[in-house]
């Protein structure tokens, strides 16, 4: 029931609306009550709203607005890219990503890959009733 | 203006006054003699069209040997393959026809979506196919007596020519070697296109 994922300097956020949609920033300043300012290695600073934000669960140490070369070595020293991408959140955004840029052949080879697993599957499965039931 | 167009510039520059161009000699026109006949009504000319006709503007993404989408016709979801752009503005298609039975044909380019799958066509010539080739072949008329027209009418099958045949393989046979090449593209061709569920086009990548 408690909050888990506080809003403080460091904590990663996802972007959700906007022109920089879909990037993962990180909280350098809290502005007031509705408003914070984030940074990101390949953006300007600037202040967002958090309705536009969500709360990852990684935060990095740094001291409030810290310049953009020790944000850049605090996030690499947190492990920050790595760590997402291999959080379920981050895996799944990717996936998302790479379905949508899928060519039609590419979907087409898919398919093909789809009914050969099943095929396998229901083959592994077949035999394993016979044994049960022998 | 004077000042802001820099006209006491160009003048000083030519030394007082302005520059001046001499007048080209008219070349003397033909002495015309006068019409015998005025119309009563001043008749409008229609004005002068100077427009050249082209071949529709290609599509970027269409190059020869793109792989399109037929998408209206008896050959509708079919995948083929584009070999190059006619003087008409169709694009001229071919399936390969042993791969999806759509034969050296036609096509209009706005019912055809492109994909970015492309396939090697340095192999293939199509200098002779032009829209002449595909045109309907004029028949000699034939002067019906009066008692021909109560006798059924003789079935005209429509063969198709051997030579038209022999093209088809011609071309053909470069294609599917360098199909054969890339995995799974000879049974991507062979397969028709269809929207499933949940399958968005405006979000689909081509």
């Amino acid at each position: 029931m408690p909050f888990k994922r506080y809003v403080e300097i460091g904590r990663i956020a996802l972007v959700n609306y906007g022109k920089d949609y879909g990037k993962l920033v990180v909280i350098v300043d809290v502005i007031d009550q509705n408003r914070a300012l984030v940074d990101a290695p390949d953006m300007v600073r600037g202040q967002i709203n958090f309705k536009r934000l969500t709360l990852t669960d990684i935060k990095i140490d740094i001291k409030r607005v810290p310049n953009k070369k020790t944000l850049i070595a605090a996030l690499e020293a947190a492990d920050v890219k790595n760590k997402w991408e291999s959080s379920s959140w981050g895996r799944k955004l990717i996936v998302q990503k790479k379905r949508a840029s899928l060519n039609d052949f590419d979907r087409f080879k898919i398919m093909l890959a789809k009914i050969k697993k099943a095929g396998v599957v229901r083959q592994e499965l077949a035999k394993l009733k016979k044994e049960t039931t022998a | 203006m004077y000042h802001k167009r820099g006209l006491w510039a160009i003048k000083a520059k030519n030394g007082g006054a302005f520059p001046k161009h001499e007048k080209k000699a008219a070349a003397a026109a033909p002495a015309e003699k006068p019409p015998k006949f005025y119309p009563a009504d001043d008749v409008k000319k229609p004005l002068v069209n100077k427009r050249k006709a082209r071949p529709t503007k290609l599509r970027a993404s269409i190059t020869p040997g793109t792989v399109l989408i037929i998408l209206a016709g008896r050959f509708k979801g079919k995948r083929v393959v584009f070999l190059k752009q006619l003087t008409s503005g169709l694009l001229l298609v071919t399936g390969p026809f042993k791969i999806n039975g759509v034969p050296l044909r036609r096509v209009n380019q706005s019912y055809v979506i492109a994909t970015s799958t492309k396939v090697d066509i340095s192999g293939v010539n199509v200098e002779k196919f032009d829209d002449k080739y595909f045109g309907k072949k004029v028949e000699k008329k034939k002067k019906k007596g009066e008692g021909e027209f109560f006798e059924a009418e003789k079935e005209e099958k429509n063969v198709l020519p051997q030579d038209k045949k022999d093209d088809q393989k011609s071309v053909d046979a470069a294609l599917i070697k360098s199909i054969e090449a890339v995995p799974d593209l000879k049974s991507y061709l062979g397969a028709r296109f269809s929207l499933k569920a949940g399958m968005k086009p405006h979000e689909l990548v081509f």
